[in-house]
């Protein structure tokens, strides 16, 4: 539990001293279809990895075969170098957070943080002393003589969280841990569980399929789609550089516009949309010329009436909606044949506030216009 | 939020609101004890009725009052000791005339031969004569009978001549009035109902603890098992509920007994001298006790484990503990008012059990159930069984606090 100087940022950046290791992963539940499909992923110690996906693309899966409570069909986990495949749940000395908190309901909170410290046969003045500093770490030190149902959610999260890390594991995996939490308090618990992690150095492996929530909290985030992961980056990475069509459209809001690669020139390429016009575009993802495409932009690399010239693609729009948001404006614009296209307009002075029907031009450069997989 | 304590609260017409919400409720209680009250008279005439009735009975003490009523006020200045004066004798012989013509003196020696065996023939044989005694009544009564020149008879004539009685509780428990009229322990070898009682609830609890111990893992499983099994095996242990009891039993003694399915097993590879008494003994009650009421305990275990995510065992093992201490520190405890209720109900039933020892128990398998239904079948002393049956109730209601103080009644789940 020290507080270590460099950070799990500067951890992050030295991948091949993997603290866990999946080494291509298999997991089927049937025998028939794989939930789970050649996972390999290292994570470094000190690290917040966040594993994010919709529902059912086997987050909960990975992390109950690292915990020990489903064995993967086909391929390794490394803790610290050593396989534990055939280790028991009890004696891999992962801490978990469960999505349902799992506190055992005829103990108190006091007794819950001491259970995994009593098995573990430490003695008595150790427990009381590390219960103690626990709870103070998640601010309930009031509440030791309570039982969970006498807590509100938020502070039984906590309470689990302190029961995770009250053995000092180095591991800990916590599932979803703020699924049933209302948005302040979620909010609220990020932060929380961010500086423990800070202020500990623990690796944390997150489950969760709110965005926002990676986002904020993690490292690097693992984008699961259907058992595979579709991308490892850092947040910004995975917002401002997505590598696929599935993680631009699941992360934050994305125009897509469709079209055929007519040119390629170094890391830029020309499309030909569907309706007939050719815009610009980065070249991430397209196979060669001839090949379709799923253009992705983000609404706010969108520039309302620019210069003329100044930017490759620049098109004519006409207002469908307006969504009032207070600090920008959501118009939905009809371009390039498509009606669904988002621009933000900042509630600013320059910024005339528009009217539907009203028509307007809009333009973005070729950096901002990622060309990806057709999806 | 809150009025202020000097202004009621009136709703839109003026009227007080709390004055409205009662009319309001009104209705609506109204007719929800319509619906309940077909059940709650049906309970009240099938239960409560005939639990009150056993209860009165078990002190209820008319024949004496009323057959003797001369001879009840003259005992009534009786001192006790030596012989009663000739008055008290004289209002006997009137008592017995006048019972004789009504035939009522056979209720009085019923009723005395309870408490003193050999009275029936006496009183019987002087109401017969009664008509011909002729003064000095002391004597001439004495001739007819013997009995009548013992102080102890009208020691008993008097003290049972109230309107209630203790008697039927005194012989319940195994006591009787000594010669100087306290109440004190009968000798050893004529105790019938304490060893009774006593094996009445060692046997309960073996049954209790028996099937306990078979119901907890198939409740489990039923609990945890996917539901196509689960559904199978709840199947398996309803069976028994839609099988006749008496069937159930007797199915036990083609088993059990000495030439039956398991002796026959039991000689095949061991010889005829291995086979086993299991009928007609303590094993048999328990035996066959224990199967006919293992569903009474798995049901309540198994609705309070369905309960428990499976989750919890899995938080266990994350933080550390092997299977087993999982198990018993993380479910074995929340399934505590399940075993309370599992318990509790076998418990109660078996201490109530009647016709499974009738059938299978023998002379030493009987419990407290049988010796009431012999009583009510055969010796006709009501008083006594309706004793015996109140003491068993009483048992069960403080067993019913027990439970309360130690678990909790409100955490009870019965399915
Ligand atoms: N015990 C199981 N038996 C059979 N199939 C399972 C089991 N657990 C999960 N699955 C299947 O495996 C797939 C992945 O499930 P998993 O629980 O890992 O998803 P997830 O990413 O955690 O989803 P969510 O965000 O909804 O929690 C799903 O299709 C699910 O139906
Ligand atoms: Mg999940």
């Amino acid at each position: 539990m020290s507080n270590s100087d460099d950070g799990p940022a500067a951890a992050a950046d030295v991948p091949n001293e993997a603290f866990v290791r999946f080494d291509s992963v298999q997991k089927s539940y049937d025998g028939e279809t794989l939930v789970v499909k050649d996972l390999n992923l290292d994570i470094a110690r000190g690290e917040f990895l966040t594993m994010l996906g919709p529902s059912g693309s086997g987050k909960t899966t990975c992390l109950m075969m690292l915990a020990g409570f489903e064995t993967a069909t086909h391929g390794e986990i490394l803790l610290d170098g050593t396989p534990i495949n055939n280790v028991p749940p009890h004696k891999r000395g992962i801490g978990m957070v469960f999505q349902n908190y799992a506190l055992f309901p005829h103990m108190t909170v006091t007794e819950n943080l001491a259970f995994p410290l009593e098995v573990r046969k430490t003695s008595r003045s150790e427990i009381d002393r590390k219960v103690k500093r626990a709870l103070d770490m998640v601010e309930m030190g009031e509440f030791g003589n309570r039982r969970p149902a006498q807590l509100s959610g938020g502070q039984q999260q906590r309470i689990a969280v302190a029961r995770a890390l009250v053995f000092e594991p180095d591991l800990v995996l916590m599932d979803e841990p703020l699924g049933a939490l209302d948005k302040q308090l979620r909010e609220q618990m990020q932060y929380e569980i961010k500086r423990i992690h800070d202020s500990l150095g623990i690796t944390v492996v997150y489950v969760t399929h709110d965005q926002t929530e990676a986002l904020t909290m993690s490292d690097r985030i693992a984008v699961f789609n259907d058992g595979v992961i579709q991308q490892l980056a850092t947040p910004e990475d995975l917002y401002e550089r997505p590598e696929s069509a599935f993680v631009a459209g699941f992360i934050g809001e994305n125009n897509r516009l469709r079209g055929v690669v007519t040119d390629i020139d170094g890391k830029h390429c020309s499309v030909q949309l569907e309706h007939g016009e050719t815009v610009r575009a980065q070249r991430i993802r397209v196979s060669g010329e001839g090949a379709e495409t799923m253009l992705s932009l983000r609404p706010e690399r969108v520039v309302i009436d620019p210069v003329e010239g100044s930017l490759p693609n620049i098109f004519d729009a006409r207002v469908e909606e307006l969504i009032y948001l207070g600090d920008h404006i959501r118009t939905r614009v009809a371009v390039c044949g498509v009606d669904d296209f988002i621009v933000k307009i900042p509630n600013a002075q320059a910024h005339p506030i528009k009217r539907r029907g009203e028509s307007l031009r809009v333009g973005w450069s070729a950096e901002d216009m990622r060309a990806l997989d057709p999806g | 939020m809150t009025p202020a304590p000097d202004t009621a609260m009136v709703t839109a017409d003026g009227l007080p609101l709390k004055l409205k919400l009662r009319q309001a409720e009104r209705r609506k209680k109204l007719t929800a004890f319509l619906l309940v009250t077909p059940l709650l008279l049906f309970i009240i005439v099938t239960f409560v009725v005939p639990i009150f009735d056993m209860m009165r009975r078990s002190i209820d003490n008319p024949e004496i009052g009323e057959v003797l009523p001369r001879t009840t006020e003259a005992l009534q200045a009786w001192d006790g000791r030596d012989l009663p004066p000739e008055s008290v004798y004289a209002a006997f012989a009137a008592d017995m005339v006048e019972g004789r013509e009504n035939r009522t003196t056979g209720r009085v020696a019923t009723r005395l031969n309870y408490e003193i065996s050999g009275m029936r023939s006496a009183v019987n044989s002087t109401a017969r004569r009664a008509a011909r005694l002729e003064a000095p009544f002391k004597e001439s009564l004495i001739e007819t009978h013997a009995r009548w020149g013992d102080p102890y008879t009208w020691q008993v004539i008097q003290r049972e001549s109230g309107r209630f009685t203790a008697s039927y509780y005194l012989s319940a428990l195994d006591l009787r009035y000594d010669e100087s009229g306290r109440i004190t322990l009968q000798p050893e070898e004529q105790r019938i109902y304490l060893p009774l009682a006593l094996r009445t609830f060692w046997l309960s609890g073996l049954v209790t603890v028996i099937t306990l111990i078979l119901g907890f893992p198939v409740a489990y499983m039923l609990a945890t098992l996917p539901l196509r099994y689960s559904n199978l095996l709840m199947i398996l242990v309803l069976l028994p509920f839609w099988t006749s009891l008496l069937v159930r039993t007797t199915s036990w003694i083609v088993i059990l007994q000495s030439q039956g399915v398991f002796n026959d097993i039991v000689a095949f590879f061991f010889g005829e001298g291995a086979r086993m008494q299991l009928m007609h003994n303590q094993i048999g009650t328990v035996i066959a006790m224990s199967h006919i009421l293992l569903p009474f305990m798995i049901l309540p275990l198994y609705s309070v484990m369905k309960t428990i995510p499976p989750g919890y065992m899995r938080a266990a093992r994350s933080l550390g503990a092997n299977p087993f201490t999982a198990f018993r520190r993380v479910y074995l405890p929340q399934t505590i008012p399940g075993i309370g209720a599992g318990a509790l109900l076998v418990f109660i039933l078996s201490i109530g059990y009647y016709i499974t020892p009738a059938l299978v128990g023998g002379r030493t398998g009987q419990l407290v159930g049988n010796l009431v239904a012999f009583h009510i079948q055969n010796s006709l002393n009501w008083g006594l069984a309706a004793a015996l049956g109140t003491l068993l109730l009483g048992s069960v209601v403080i067993l019913y606090f027990v439970y309360n103080r130690l678990i909790g009644i409100d955490n009870m789940k019965l399915g």
